[in-house]
Order: structure tokens, then sequence, then C-alpha cells
């Protein structure tokens, strides 16, 4: 999934513009407004409206036949949203094994991309070698290419008989049949050490209608080979981001360090690690909230197939409106959805604030109502 | 990790024992092998692809790994182009591509001037709602855009393709920013030679915006060309559907007997071709764009 790295807030505080002669106001005021005009109305019409019929749709049970305003179509209520957390059924059980898939997902993919782009970023920094620029193009070009059409390529490697098995093979390796396979790779590691159904105290009695046992499953061997694509394609731009930062980090701190007598991974600890941290903290928080988007991949190489196991809140609130009609279900899992991104976004915000004395200035004067 | 790959520092002041250390050599070796290593697990996914596009089925499912076709075969180009709606998807994607880059280009920058440089009632508010709509998630808006497209009539159209990417907050903020980095005198001295606002920004503001306009063009055109979401909420009509969503209808739906993995990866190649291009031609103007958002992190 490509992250937009500009839905970050912006640090330049920008020239102010000259104030015009008061003559031309008037005529600056009519054509500020006309020139925002467009946008203004795409955005609205495509983005702020459509927000509001959604809320609307959410607490109703509209099957998407006709205008969802009629005053036939059911008013709800809060009933879609209680269904997802509090009434025991199918709808409730799908939810929660979507936020279970969703949050192993998140905790291995932000751990993954951020390692790899770091490390990526530190051998391509490095001033002794040559021929960057192709390695740097060569990492970064999978961010730029067609969510769909990587997911294809990948659907091929990870098939029974595809690249990954073969390599496995290799090794001596069998490998499994990656996208029929749903057994849980925290399941499997128990199941080594011979755990192999669940014990008494966990066969139930979960939160969210889900058992423990269900609740710890890790995420699916096929959900695996979705991380391993994205980790892929993402790594990139977050390579780019740290290189950027690396070259802020002066020669001479690192030299000094060396006459320190500091060795290698103490520079990298003490020195570069701490001159890095906004961006690594960027990386980390823009990571979180890209992970619980992921729909693309699902979409085209699972369907949320085996077993459920890749159902995410974003593919599962898709596949409840547009395949099982139930337009007021769907609609409500995208709110709680846009609720955990945007209290993640508010989080990264108010962080980012704290952190840097000139960026608070900035929010404090271009977002007004955030203190 | 970064044990390995962090160079030794060659000191400023020439050192005793002479300029390069053995161990330089070892950490040179060892960094070339990182940076190979990985450039294979990069790229190598796109050699199997293009390798297995032109293979027979039964050589793809016999050898995945190796990038030569044995025998070389193109049947699946031929069916792609005979058998699918191939060429029908691509026309779509160049259409929307070129309609959407047009109109994010142009809207976009009359927006971020207007922002950057005129004076007009509710400016900061409508700033911070630019800023406030980039945080909001493409995928939470895929059930709200489709009831506004069928609220308006619009549903399944060219119109829902095209007219809800035509302007997007993440470029409006790039124009701004640009804008409000070129100096004002120049502007200054059209007004005062009688230029009117649009003829301002049209004849004087925007040559000097090339560099911001091409690294727009660039995202919108690598945007909408892979757009997929936003097609599977505005259109269900084959004859509607774009690049990415044929593609997804080529490997979800139902396509004959067997896996048919020459032709998918085949269909996926030539949806990729244009993006690498372009890619390659204007680096530059991508890795701009990702470090910018590093700097302003």
């Amino acid at each position: 999934m490509a992250i937009d790295a500009l839905a970050a807030p912006a640090t330049s505080p920008g020239t102010a513009p000259r104030r015009r002669r008061p003559g031309l106001r008037g005529s600056e005021n009519l054509a500020g407004w006309l020139f925002v005009a467009p946008v203004v109305v795409i955005l609205g019409l495509f983005l702020l409206l459509p927000i509001l019929m959604a809320f609307w749709v959410s607490l109703t049970g509209w099957n998407g036949q006709g205008s969802p305003f009629r005053s036939e179509v059911p008013f709800i209520g809060a009933d879609n949203y209680t269904r997802l957390f509090t009434v025991d059924g199918l709808a409730r059980q799908d939810f929660m094994t979507s936020l279970r898939n969703n949050i192993y997902y998140v905790l291995l993919v932000v751990p993954a991309q951020t390692a790899l782009a770091l490390f990526l970023a530190l051998v391509v920094n490095n001033r002794m070698l040559r021929g960057k620029s192709f390695f740097r193009t060569a990492f970064y070009f999978p961010s730029v290419t067609s969510s769909v059409a990587i997911s294809i390529v990948f659907l091929f490697m990870f098939s029974s008989s595809g690249a990954v098995n073969s390599l496995l093979a290799m090794v001596g390796l069998d490998g499994p049949q990656w996208f029929a396979d749903s057994r849980g790779v925290l399941h499997l590691l128990l199941g080594v050490v011979g755990v192999d159904s669940p014990p008494a105290a966990l066969a139930d009695g979960g939160p969210g209608g889900l058992s423990w046992w269900d609740w710890l499953s890790g995420p699916s061997v096929a959900m695996v080979s979705i991380i391993s694509l994205v980790v892929w394609t993402t790594s990139g731009t977050f390579m780019l981001m740290f290189l950027a930062a690396l070259q802020g980090v002066p020669v001479a701190l690192d030299e000094a360090g060396t006459l320190d007598g500091a060795n290698r991974w103490q520079r990298f600890r003490y020195v570069t690690l701490p001159m890095i941290r906004p961006t690594m903290f960027l990386v980390l928080t823009l990571g979180l909230i890209g992970s619980w988007q992921v729909f693309d991949q699902v979409y085209v190489m699972s369907q949320g197939n085996p077993a459920k196991t890749t159902l995410t809140p974003a593919y599962l609130s898709y596949r409840t409106a547009f395949q099982d009609f139930d337009y007021g279900r769907g609609a409500a899992i995208s709110f709680v959805l846009f609720l955990i991104i945007i209290v993640l976004t508010l989080v990264q915000r108010r962080l980012l604030a704290e952190r840097d004395p000139s960026r608070r200035g900035w929010l404090r004067r271009r977002v007004p109502g955030r203190s | 990790m970064a044990v390995v790959t962090e160079p030794p520092r060659v000191p400023t002041r020439p050192a005793p024992t002479g300029r390069r250390q053995p161990r330089g050599l070892v950490t040179t070796f060892v960094g070339y092998a990182v940076l190979v290593f990985f450039a294979l697990v990069f790229l190598y996914p796109f050699v199997i692809q293009i390798g297995n596009a032109f293979k027979t089925e039964p050589d793809a499912a016999a050898n995945p790994l190796s990038p030569v076709p044995d025998p070389l075969d193109l049947t699946s180009f031929q069916r792609l182009f005979d058998g699918t709606s191939f060429p029908l998807w691509m026309g779509n994607s160049l259409l929307v591509t070129v309609l959407v880059t047009l109109g994010r280009v142009f809207l976009d920058s009359l927006a971020g001037y207007a922002l950057a440089r005129l004076r007009f009632r509710g400016r900061a508010g409508l700033f911070a709602a630019i800023i406030a709509v980039m945080a909001v998630p493409g995928v939470v808006l895929l059930i709200p855009k489709f009831l506004v497209l069928n609220q308006l009539g619009i549903y399944d159209s060219y119109a829902a393709l095209i007219v809800p990417l035509l302007a997007d907050a993440a470029g409006v903020f790039i124009m701004k920013q640009f804008f409000e980095s070129i100096p004002v005198s120049m502007e200054e001295a059209a007004r005062i030679d009688g230029a009117g606002v649009f003829r301002t920004f049209w004849s004087v503001v925007l040559p000097m915006a090339r560099p911001a306009l091409i690294t727009l063009t660039i995202l919108s055109f690598q945007g909408s060309w892979n757009e997929f979401p936003h097609t599977l909420v505005a259109v269900q009509d084959p004859s509607l559907f774009t690049l990415p969503r044929g593609l997804a209808d080529l490997v979800t739906g139902s396509l004959g007997s067997g896996t048919q993995y020459p032709l998918k990866l085949g269909a996926a190649l030539l949806a990729t071709i244009p993006v690498a291009i372009i890619f390659v031609i204007f680096q530059r103007y991508f890795v701009r764009d990702a470090s910018d958002g590093a700097e302003k992190g």
C-alpha cells in the first residue's frame, strides 16, 4: 500500500505573503474563492458529503435498493455498531476476527518494514560504496508499481509450486500451500512444543466472542505471504526517508565518536539513532496508520480466505456492503476503522508537536482548534 | 545489524599507519554483498514476472524460478488481446489517467496559488481543512463514495471514474508550498503592469513552477494509473473497467481452466510498464517527493 508521505504535517512555516494595497483586497477575495472553488467543490462533494451520508447510512438497514434517504428505509440507530461489539453473532465474530488479523498484521509489518528500511538506508548511505543511485532505485521501484499488478506476481511466487517453495526446496524444506493455509503461526509454534489443542483455560471466554485460543493464533500462513509482499513494497519509500535523515547527520559527529573509542554499534546507537529520531518516529506512525488500511492486496490475493484469516476491517467493510448488501453494517465498520486511524493520526501529531517546538508553533498557527 | 555496514570513517587527519586498513576492505566487500543480495530480493520478482509471462503454463509451473522461457511462448499475450477485454481496459486507463492528471495539475495549482498568495476571507480555515482532508484514509471512503455517486446518478459511468479524482488535497499542498518558495516580485511587476489575477497566475507564475508541475504530473499519473479501490465503487460495467480493475477481475474471476499464470503475469507486466518507464526517466522527481516527506517529519 502506498503511504502518502505528505499526510504528515509539514514543518515549513512558509513565507507569509506580503500585504497588498487595500484597493486590491476586494478583487482578491473574489479571485481567491474562484481559484479554490473547483477543489472545494470536488473535495466537498466526494469527501465531506459522503462521510456525512455514510454516517446516516450506518444508522440504517439500507440494502442498496433505491435511495438510502427514503422514509421506507428502516432506521435502526446504533444497532449496526452494537452488532459489531456487544451482540453475539456472526457479525461480531467476523469483525473481531478481522481486528485480530489486522493487529497481527500491524505487529509484523510495522517493525519489519521500519527495520528493513533503516538497514537499507544505512547500507546505501555508506560513503565507501559506489553505485548508490542504482541500489536506491532498485529498492524504491516496487513502491511505485501498481498494487494489483504486484499482488499477481506475489500470488504466482507464493503458489504451491511457485518460486518461494522452489527456493525452500533447494534448502530441503517443504513449503506450505501458502494461500490455502489458515493455520496461525503462533499455533504452529505451540504445536512444535507439543501444544496442539487449546488448553482448557484458553478454549473459550475471550473478548468479543472469540476464544482466547483464537485471539492467540498469530497471523495465518496465508497472511504471512501478504505481510511479506507489503514489507517488500513499502520499505523502499521509508528507506528514502531514512536516507534523507541520515544525510543530515554531520560526519564530524560520527568521527568524534570514533575518536572517543566508540565501536560501530555504539556510534549507531548513541550518535546516529538520536539524530534521526524524528524520522524514525514519522516512519513508525505512517506505517501504523497505513497498515490499518490494507485492502488491495487482500482483495486480489485472498478475499479474506482461507478461513477468514486474511479478513481485515477494510476488506470486511467492503464485502459486507457490496457482497452481502448490508450497507448499514459495512458503513459502521468503516466508521470504526476511521476512528482507529484518526486516533492514531492525532496521537502522531500530538507527539510530533511535543517533540518539536517549531512544529508546535506551526500547528497552533495553521490548525485552529488543536492545542 | 548496522555493525557490519557502518564504514570505518577515513580519518580526516592522515593516519600514521596508512590510508586504508584491511578492515575497510572487508567492510566494503560485506557492504556490496548486502546491497547485491537485497537488489536481487527487490528486483528478482520482476525478472520472474517477465520470464514467466513468456512461458507455457506447464513450464511456468515446473520452473517458476527460471527467468528463461523454454520454449518461448507468446500465446498468453495473444490470448490477452484476443480473448480478454485487455485492450479496452488499457484504453479506459489511458483516458482516465490523462484526464485526471490534467485536471489535478490545473485545479491543484489554482487552489495552491490562491492559498499561497491571494488574501481572501476564510483562507486559513480552508487550508486547515485541506490538511485535515489529507488525513482521511482512502479505504474508509469506499462506501461513502459509492453513496454519493449513486445519489448523484452518475454511478457506473466515466464521470464516476474521473470526476471524484480530479482534485487531491496532497497536490494542493505541494503546489502551495512551492508557490510560497518563489519570490513575489515578478507577480507584483505584472500586477502593476495591469495584468489580472488569472493572467498573472497563468503567464507569470505557472511558467516558474515547472519543477513542481512536473512532480505533480508524475504523481498524478502514477496515482491514477494504479488506482484500484475507487474503480471498485465507481463502476460495475465491465466495459468501464480500467487496467487494475480488469486485472483484479482476471485473477479473482473465472477464466477458463488452469491457473493461467503466464497470462496473468503478462497482463500485470503490461500494466507495470508505463509507470516503470516514467519512473526511470523522472526518477529524481519521485525521490524528491519521498524525501521531502522525511524533511517535514
